[in-house]
């Protein structure tokens, strides 16, 4: 049996609570208010609460229900507290993280705690299987539950119910009866309460012996609005997995250099790299600084190229320049979908060695500069008439090796040692130099070529992020609907006002949402302006 | 340079408006079954003078607000000192908002207080004005941390009012469960007003310790030298593998976990258990004098109050704070961070915590709206909400650090 | 809406939210798609030699290619050179050819290296790492061994003895 006759003559479906025609309850005898159906849904069935045969509609239940919601609300929120117990992978300072030196620095840290931290995969809460699914199950309810809602309530909202059976108007958390003395016309009564309540913003229905005032009833739409922007948004943060929606890089780029900037066809050059620093007489207030600085700003002069050549990665580049300008904290570059973020900088790095060769024979008589480009030192440069200089060993990071020979610890110029031959070609004179740590060995004591130092050059490296999310404009036109759908359902109420008259007495109810304080105003206005002849009661549920 | 001190002024003028603005709240509450009065016109006549002090104190931080804006060229939002004091602006501001709809103006009697003890906190940080740094230097600056900030301080009045509820409502003649928790919190704002009395009471003192970490830190000349930590509390808690380079007036009793990261760590840690310490000092002392408990001892005064009335204002104040809110901490803080690193979520502590708040008052609602938890139930939630945005503010910044730790908020 | 209907739209809506929560799932499992995987194709590139023109991988097609990502400071990069070598001279003739690719140098710090070692197989100059990026190099040595398809038969991460490379090369000679 899928229908539920009321005495009106009505028929309702299955899970209906207050008869859609006349708003008598249906399951319930209704002595006490407590007793009273809730009004959220009008009294509506709900289609979850319809059918439960099939395993399909089990599940749907299950995701429909508002408890689960928030039970999958609480356990996220616990998940994520936990998660900031001890900090994440991505932000322990562990450079490269491989697993065996991510679980030592927990343990190191954080002892025993720490291991099982580690242990139970809590150094990556947040994209583990089990919290990324706890989201999708959010989302899931989100989803279900506005569909099983909306749909009663739209039906419950465009049908105003108007010539209620007094047991709904009893209902009505505020109620009033009163006698009407009997010269009152009620008809005019009627009308003069709808007058009242029209000046005061509200919609009216009329019946013959009723009316009902409504205002605000769009703000009932306000959390399935709001609901929507949620789903919206989730939708743009699981839109970023699809290949080529999110792209997160990272270069470093010396002065002067052009580097490739990984999966894009884009190159980028750094010109310059500036730090500017607060000048005392900027400052708002005198500062105790110790003769620190505070810095004011972060800048990248770059140019971008676009590669023509980009199909086979590595192959010499055949670059247009695209963009030229500053980037600055704050202030990325963007082309199209790509944005560049000036996120570091390591200054004043070793760029190239100078030094002016000299003929220590002949008093120390410059023969000419000797410039050593450390990231990529010329072979063989030819000094003066005759005079060559080549490269016969370099090591950028110099170590002597456990097995005696120099070596280097990484690619970068952070100790440099540089091995020289200079050879006078005119009087086939050779001879070796090697220059480490600020000092300059000869093979032989009285040896003709000594080194003067000059001034090394000094470069700055950028560090910038490159980012493409295509997903953005979806997620933050989720938070806008959300944010129009919580404004809605909060700042304003749907508010409903019942006069009917039957037999000689008025029947006065009220229902809203919220704020029940302001609804009271109302009513005890409206009651003080027509001189209605009863007393408002107002019971609680609490 | 004027315009600072003048806003350093304005704000002690605020601060003592809120203090004597308190007072008479009390005064409005207790006092109204003194002998010969009429119990409910002493309420509205100290009432309003009390409500118009609280006025005159906003009007005082407006000025505040306005010249440290002008006169340090940014939104006094930028370090914690800034933070809080504006924090303790938007919580009066919510106030004379839900004064406006409701007005009741006792629910001062638990705001106003509340805001002394914010204010007060925020005195405990540097109050210099800085120049702001790169990352900083942004109109989200502005935006995120104001409008992040309004909607706590609506939030922290939706706790008054549901605190104001619980101690009207609790039944005070028998112990239960609800009573021991309503003591529980009431002495939990002790231990803040403890904080503030320890605050202030050695910052006149000197009785400095100071300890020498075994880690190194570049100094502002660049080279790299110890760092050191200056308690002005006594020591209860020395920081991890630490010495002491000038003793204070006690020794350590022991040493804070070396996980312990934040800026400082060790000696809020150490703050933090004086406070404790304090609060329950002060709430003994308190039991002892008055033999009975706190929520029995504060519930005459607000008998007069409908509890209906604190239900709506408590829900009325969360539900306006929590669109504001999310606005403010979750989406404007989007943003920001897209625009300044390029994802708009990082999992930050900080941001994670933003959430925590938003997805318990996200529970809260739907608990309200859609399973009837109003009333008593609504108001413990209330309280639980406001307890986790103050873990937000301070707990966070005290063991966890990330990247808001540069801004000391 | 009837009752057959209703059931069909909640199939309908709650098979889709099970495609987004594998889709999520399957993300959140793999991390980066780009990845060069094994049974996957080498990505081609072309880098300048040390001493030689451009090279790309594209043109060692119908070869086997044992592909070697390395640098003069790593030190099982030095051990497993000499190995290398000796199993390119063997196997050379069978179709097979082994490429350096060295990570970030300058051509003056390779040179001496390449040549105390008596290395004499291609080694490719990756100067701003933009290859080694490609391939995801985390640790040195990484040597990844390609079928004469372009097919990745194997990554092998750390330093290879003799025997392990000889086993591996003759699982990608041509047929």
């Amino acid at each position: 049996m899928d229908q539920r006759k009321c005495e009106c003559g009505h028929t309702n479906p299955v899970g209906t609570l207050l008869c859609e025609s006349c708003g008598k309850p249906l399951n319930v005898e209704v002595y006490e208010q407590t007793a009273f159906p809730d009004m959220r849904y009008e009294g509506m069935a709900r289609r979850s609460q319809t059918y439960t045969k099939k395993w399909i509609d089990r599940i749907w239940n299950y995701f429909s229900s508002v408890k689960i919601a928030i039970g999958i609300i609480i356990v996220i929120l616990v998940a994520s507290a936990v998660g900031t117990i001890f900090p994440q992978q991505q932000y322990i300072p562990v450079p490269v993280p491989t697993e065996a030196d991510v679980a030592r620095f927990y343990t190191d840290t954080y002892g025993v705690l720490g291991t099982v931290y580690y242990g139970l995969g809590f150094h990556n809460l947040y994209s583990s299987w089990w919290f990324v699914t706890l989201l999708v199950l959010l989302g899931t309810s989100l989803v279900i539950c506005s569909l099983d809602r909306v749909i009663p309530l739209y039906k419950a909202l465009s049908k105003p119910r108007l010539n209620q059976h007094k047991s709904f108007l009893k209902g009505q958390k505020l109620f009033a009866e009163g006698e009407l003395a009997p010269d009152v016309d009620q008809a005019e009564l009627l009308d003069s309460s709808a007058l009242a309540l029209k000046k005061k913003g509200y919609r009216i229905f009329r019946a013959e012996r009723a009316i009902m005032a409504e205002k605000g009833r769009f703000s009932r739409w306000g959390p399935y609005v709001n609901h929507i922007g949620l789903i919206l948004f989730l939708i743009g943060v699981l839109m970023r997995n699809i290949p080529g929606f999110y792209m997160d890089e990272f270069v470093w780029v010396r002065e002067g250099q052009t580097v490739a900037i990984p999966d894009t066809p884009y190159y980028i050059k750094s010109e310059n790299y500036h730090t500017e620093y607060w000048s005392e007489e900027e400052m708002p207030a005198k500062l105790e600084l110790n003769g620190g600085v505070i810095p004011k700003s972060f800048q990248t002069d770059a140019i971008l190229y676009v590669n023509k050549n980009a199909e086979v990665p590595g192959k010499k580049p055949d670059l247009i320049e695209v963009q030229k300008g500053p980037i600055i904290v704050n202030h990325p570059m963007m082309e199209g979908d790509l944005a560049i973020y000036q996120s570091g900088v390591q200054e004043m790095q070793l760029g190239a060695l100078n030094f002016v060769l000299v003929d220590v024979k002949q008093g120390n008589k410059e023969l000419g500069p000797i410039k050593i480009d450390l990231y990529n030192p010329a072979a063989e440069q030819e000094i003066a008439a005759g005079i060559k200089v080549r490269v016969l060993d370099y090591f950028p990071d110099f170590v002597m090796g456990k097995d005696g020979k120099p070596a280097t610890q990484t690619n970068l110029p952070k100790n440099p040692m540089v091995a020289l031959e200079i050879a006078d070609e005119s009087t086939n004179q050779n001879e070796k130099l090697v220059y480490l740590q600020g000092s300059v060995l000869t093979q032989k004591s009285d040896g003709r070529f000594g080194l003067v130092f000059k001034k090394p050059d000094l470069i700055d490296i950028s560090g910038l992020n490159v980012r493409i999310d295509k997903a953005v404009p979806l997620i933050y036109f989720g938070a806008f609907i959300f944010m129009i759908g919580v404004v809605m359902g909060f700042f304003w109420q749907h508010r409903r006002v019942w006069v009917q008259t039957q037999e000689g007495t008025v029947l006065l109810a009220a229902h809203t949402n919220k704020n029940w304080f302001g609804l009271r105003r109302e009513v005890d206005g409206l009651v003080e302006q027509l001189k209605l002849p009863v007393t408002v009661e107002e019971k609680t549920k609490a | 340079m004027q315009l600072i001190q003048l806003s350093d002024w304005l704000l002690d003028i605020a601060f003592l408006l809120y203090v004597i603005s308190s007072i008479v709240f009390v005064v409005a509450m207790t006092g109204k079954n003194w002998a010969g009065r009429d119990p409910k016109q002493h309420e509205q006549r100290y009432g309003r003078i009390a409500y118009w002090l609280a006025v005159v104190g906003f009007l005082a931080q407006t000025g505040y607000v306005v010249a440290r804006w002008v006169g340090g060229g940014h939104s006094p939002t930028s370090n914690m000192f800034e933070f809080m004091a504006f924090l303790d602006y938007c919580i009066i501001l919510a106030y004379l908002i839900i004064y406006r709809i409701y007005k009741l103006n006792v629910i001062g009697a638990f705001v106003l207080p509340l805001g002394v003890i914010m204010l007060a906190y925020s005195y405990v940080f540097p109050k210099e004005v800085t120049p702001l740094i790169p990352s900083l230097q942004s109109y989200w600056l502005h935006i995120h941390v104001t409008t992040a900030a309004l909607g706590e301080g609506i939030l922290a009045v939706g706790f008054a009012a549901g605190l104001m509820y619980l101690i009207r409502t609790v039944p005070q003649h028998v112990s239960a469960r609800s009573t021991k928790w309503l003591e529980f919190v009431l002495a939990v704002v002790l231990m803040l007003v403890g904080f503030i009395l320890m605050e202030s009471t050695f910052a006149r003192m000197d009785h400095k310790t100071i300890f020498e970490m075994n880690k190194e830190q570049m100094n502002p000349v660049g080279t790299m030298e110890k760092v050191r930590v200056e308690y002005t509390m006594p020591a209860i808690v020395a920081p991890a593998d630490s010495k002491i380079v000038q003793a204070g007036p006690m020794n350590p009793w022991f040493a804070a976990p070396s996980w312990m990261e934040g800026k400082d760590a060790a000696r809020k840690l150490n703050t933090m258990l004086w406070s404790v310490i304090t609060g329950v000092i002060l709430y003994g002392g308190l039991r002892l004098i008055f033999r009975k408990r706190l929520g029995a001892l504060i519930q005459p005064s607000v008998e007069g109050i409908e509890p209906d009335l604190l239900d709506e204002i408590s829900y009325r104040a969360i539900s306006i704070g929590y669109p504001v809110f999310t606005l403010g901490a979750l989406i404007f803080a989007m943003i920001w961070a897209q625009e300044a690193w390029g994802r708009f979520w990082g999992w930050d502590p900080k941001e994670v915590w933003a959430l925590i708040v938003w997805l318990f008052y996200s529970a809260y609602l739907h608990l309200r709206l859609s399973r009837g938890w109003i009333g008593a139930k609504s108001a413990w939630m209330s309280v639980i909400g406001f307890v986790i945005i103050l873990i937000t503010l301070v707990v966070v910044n005290l063991v966890i650090a990330g990247l808001h730790s540069y801004a000391g908020v | 809406m009837n009752k057959t209907n209703r059931t069909y739209v909640r199939v309908a809506v709650l098979g889709l939210l099970l495609v987004a929560l594998v889709f999520a799932l399957y993300s959140s499992f793999v991390k980066d798609p780009n990845a060069v995987k094994v049974g996957g194709d080498a990505p081609n590139f072309s880098l300048e030699q040390l001493n030689g023109p451009e090279l790309a991988l594209d043109d060692l097609k119908g070869k086997g290619v044992v592909l070697n990502f390395w640098g003069t400071w790593c030190e099982p990069c030095k051990k497993e050179m000499p190995a290398l070598q000796e199993q390119y001279n063997k196997f050379k003739d069978k179709g097979l050819v082994v490429v350096g690719v060295n990570i970030g140098e300058a051509p003056v710090a390779v040179e001496p290296f390449v040549k105390q070692f008596g290395v004499d197989f291609p080694i490719l100059l990756d100067r701003q790492s933009q290859i080694t990026k490609l391939y995801r190099i985390g640790p040195i040595p990484t040597t990844f061994f390609i079928a004469p398809d372009g097919e990745v038969k194997e990554i092998f991460i750390g330093q290879l003895n003799e025997a392990m490379i000889a086993d591996k090369m003759s699982k990608i000679l041509p047929k």
